[in-house]
């Protein structure tokens, strides 16, 4: 397949892994630190998206990297940030008479305080699965005495399309259709993760997708303000390794820069139509709730009044209830990037993809479930903990 | 003039009777467009359903429905071989027609598959149908041809059946029951726990292919794509392989893909199985969807494919046996058989190593 | 929010609606081109262009000339590892750590004065 098999390939790859190896140990001298093996810190680089998460997993990629180099799980992932509040309220929607929800497939296994939307759709709610926003749209103007609602989840990337298929419900005036908004930015998430205590990064792996919506310029105050090098990716696993020579090339010059490996893909200005869209449509929410990260100001996107009766919140006046995490759920460390996966208690225990107790469980670009789908073998290799700053 | 002799009142009926009987008698036909309850109530109306339908197309000996159980002469059948395989499955697939096949032909090569892989010879399958009422005859009818020529091209016999209507809503259109027995001849014993460390795993092609018809015949997705089931009986393939390679272990890769046949032989043998991703055979068109979708290829559903391990200096023949056969021609040695990590199967990706392990339910299109 | 493929433009479906047929690998789909259109041209330009797909739209336009740049730094950044390590082979150990900084220092240079 062009433009995909060309950077899975084995031998380019070996490369690269040897130019990460070659660069790891001059990044460290560089920031001062000694080897893992002299008791010094490996330098921290964390892969925000989701998407990396689940390449650099379903392609081994962490067994072949250094000891020195930790990849830490960042919380780009919509599905596992999505409060159980907020599945909850998604719940009701769907239990509603005569709706349908419809949903992409990562929200159906995620566990609300109850149940799941699977489970609800066993219970007989409507609950559909679609590719795209504007399947749901297609769907409720051939079933007008339905209600329609459809569960929008995703970052810049995903939400342009629900903004486009909002406007197009507006155009041609559907009235039984609306759109649980439940998208989220990047750039509040990005701060939150810099300004934390708990966290000590080194540098990010950058968000391809998101940035081919939104562009480059936004993420300049990760490397103005807080000096860390931030190097756009793409998805497959030549594309992040790439990203890594950059970064690891960066901090073993010193330098702090917004880089964009994804060039192919991403414009420097990202998407100007998409961001147009994005403006008509949605408006930042004041705060949004995220899981584990707790409430980050102006990180959530909500439909603007202009496009009210389509907003399902307001249309059928929901109220977000403030549910906290069970007990034994270690997620909010884990998207924070302070514990790895394995570090949590229950993790492989009781909480496994067929019994998630967290979302970072169910979703498959979450980290626990990409480690335990696909990486648990590492650990038999390699003893990390999680207390190293 | 003599008096013409009027026939009798006792003759007269008698002719009616007589007539009425021979009417009686005749094979039935069916009433009406569709099935309705009475069809499933025992009755005439069932009889004639059973005659018209389903006994005409399967070509069962009269002689032999007039009991309620099909009967088999064992001595042949210990002439083959020394085991009976007996196995059962129901066949619930939507929609009923799909590219590439539909569900009679399904339910006659998904048994007759379960049977061949342990290397018995396919002999004898029942055929039980659960209808919704309202199912149109012509749909029956085409389904149930379907069935018979498929086990006439798999050289099996449809011997025994039942039949039952349901009310509308009770059952999505049509289910179908088959179980079907055959023989396994004694030199030949592959089962789950029967690979050994060293063992190299081979399929006879490309994976995902049914997953991918069926997911585009529902048409939810709306995509459009060449993909066809690769629905196919597979014991004449299986016989080709048996006939010179001893074939350790075997299972047809079915719901859960090649993942879930893999990590359940993985357990049974307790041994560790490596796989080769850059070795698995899947067609351009289904990687697409894979692609398109976020699905993967180990985990979609085959109907016409199996997975052997045979012993290392064995697989070249094996392989060769395979690809001379017009349903291996895309085979492939997938992997091998090693000591560590027992229970366990590894990917070797292009790049680095990473569990595959099955999925919790069904593959769903994903946006992240 | 990740899952996007690259797929070719291989029709125009409905102009006013702005969709068009794409192709991935053998499978097509019906897929929204309002965002990577141009309003100056007429929707036909985008037959043959490739295109990045996400939840059924397309969101952006795969930049060939990009493509191959990034194939062949990619390339280049292994071939550089080579020759270091070739050389660093012959070194005695006291040296090897300067000689590696120097190297890849150099490396780093070429490829930034690009």
């Amino acid at each position: 397949m062009k433009h995909v098999d060309e950077f899975r390939d084995k031998a380019l790859g070996e490369r690269l892994f040897a130019r990460i190896a070659a660069l790891v140990p001059r990044a460290q001298r560089r920031l001062g630190r000694l080897p893992v093996s002299r008791g010094g810190q490996p330098i921290k680089l964390m892969e925000v998206c989701g998407g990396h998460t689940h390449t650099i997993f379903k392609y081994g990629l962490v067994g072949l990297l250094p000891e020195d180099l930790e990849l830490v799980h960042g919380p780009g992932c919509p599905v596992c940030v999505l409060p159980i509040g907020r599945v909850d309220m998604a719940i009701e929607l769907a239990r509603m008479p005569g709706a349908v929800l419809c949903t992409f497939g990562d929200a159906l296994r995620v566990p609300g305080s109850e149940l799941s939307l699977l489970q609800v759709k066993a219970q007989g709610a409507d609950v559909r699965t679609v590719y795209s926003p504007a399947d749901a749209l297609t769907f409720a103007q051939h079933h007008p005495e339905r209600e329609v609602i459809f569960f929008g989840l995703g970052f810049e990337t995903t939400a342009p399309s629900t903004a486009l298929v909002v406007r197009e419900a507006r155009a041609l005036g559907v009235p039984n259709f609306s759109v649980f908004s439940n998208h989220i930015t990047i750039m509040p998430t990005l701060r939150a993760l810099l300004e934390s205590p708990e966290l000590s990064l080194d540098g990010f792996v950058g968000p391809g997708h998101v940035s081919m919506v939104i562009g480059e310029a936004p993420y300049a105050p990760v490397a103005e303000q807080y000096g860390k090098p931030l190097v756009i990716a793409g998805f497959e696993p030549l594309d992040v390794l790439q990203a890594i020579v950059m970064l690891l090339e960066q901090l073993a010059q010193g330098e702090a820069r917004i880089d964009n490996q994804y060039s192919r893909v991403v414009p420097p200005a990202g998407s100007l139509l998409a961001q147009a869209a994005l403006r008509e449509v949605f408006e930042p929410r004041a705060s949004f709730e995220w899981r584990g990260l707790g409430s980050i100001p102006s990180s959530g996107l909500q439909l603007r009044a202009a496009f009210a009766q389509f907003d399902a919140e307001r249309r059928f006046q929901l109220h977000e209830a403030q549910v906290p995490d069970p007990k034994a759920c270690e997620c909010g460390k884990i998207l924070a990037g302070v514990l790895q996966p394995w570090d949590c208690k229950v993790f492989g225990t009781a909480c496994t993809p067929q019994t998630p107790i967290g979302a970072c469980m169910v979703s498959s670009e979450g980290a626990c479930a990409a480690y335990y789908n696909y990486g648990r073998l590492t650990t038999l290799r390699q003893k990390r903990s999680s207390t190293r700053a | 003039m003599p008096e013409r002799s009027k026939p009798s009142l006792q003759s007269k009926h008698s002719s009616h009777f007589a007539r009425i009987e021979r009417a009686r008698r005749k094979p039935g036909r069916v009433q009406g467009p569709c099935v309705d309850l009475a069809h499933g109530g025992g009755g005439k109306a069932m009889r004639d359903l059973i005659d018209d339908v389903i006994v005409s197309a399967f070509g069962t000996d009269r002689q032999s429905l007039q009991d309620d159980q099909a009967r088999i002469a064992l001595a042949p059948l210990m002439a083959t071989g020394d085991r009976l395989a007996f196995t059962t499955d129901s066949y619930v697939v939507t929609p009923l027609f799909f590219p590439g096949s539909d569900i009679g032909k399904l339910a006659v090569n998904g048994t007759v598959n379960d049977l061949a892989v342990s290397g018995a010879k396919p002999m004898y399958l029942s055929c039980g149908l659960v209808i919704e009422e309202g199912l149109s005859l012509e749909i029956l009818r085409r389904v149930v041809g379907s069935m018979a020529e498929a086990a006439q091209a798999a050289g099996v016999t449809i011997v025994t059946g039942d039949t039952k209507v349901v009310p509308r809503g009770q059952c999505d259109q049509l289910f179908i029951n088959t179980a079907g027995i055959g023989v396994i001849p004694t030199e030949r014993n592959p089962h789950a726990q029967g690979i050994l460390p060293g063992d190299v795993l081979l399929v006879n092609g490309t994976l995902g292919d049914h997953a991918a018809a069926i997911l585009l015949a529902r048409g939810e997705l709306q995509l459009e794509s060449a993909i066809t089931s690769d629905c196919a009986a597979l014991h004449g393939l299986i016989d080709s392989v048996c006939g010179e390679v001893d074939v350790h272990a075997m299972r047809d890769i079915t719901r859960g893909g090649l993942s879930a046949v893999l990590n359940e032989l993985a357990m049974a043998s307790e041994v560790g199985l490596v796989v080769d991703e850059t070795a698995l055979p899947v067609r351009a068109d289904v990687r697409g969807l894979c692609e398109l979708l976020g699905f993967d290829p180990v985990h979609m559903a085959n109907e016409g494919k199996l997975v052997m391990a045979v012993a290392a200096a064995d697989a070249q023949r094996a392989l060769a046996l395979m690809r001379a056969h017009p349903l291996g021609q895309d085979s492939a040695i997938i992997g091998v058989a090693r000591d560590n990590l027992p229970g366990m199967v590894t990917l070797q990706t292009a790049l680095g190593e990473r569990i595959l392990d099955m999925l919790v339910g069904e593959p769903v299109p994903r946006i992240c | 929010m990740c899952l996007g493929i690259p797929g070719q433009v291989v029709a125009i479906v409905d102009e006013p609606k702005l969709l068009g047929l794409v192709d991935v690998g053998g499978v097509r789909r019906v897929i929204n081109l309002s965002l990577v259109r141009d309003e100056q041209q007429p929707l036909a330009t985008l037959v043959g262009l490739w295109v990045l797909i996400h939840v059924g739209f397309a969101m952006s336009r795969i930049d060939e000339a990009e493509a191959q740049r990034t194939l062949t730094l990619l390339a280049e950044l292994g071939e550089l590892t080579e020759q270091e390590l070739a050389e660093l082979a012959d070194q005695p150990r006291a040296e090897l750590h300067h000689e590696a900084e120097h190297a890849a220092d150099a490396a780093s240079d070429q490829e930034r004065s690009r």
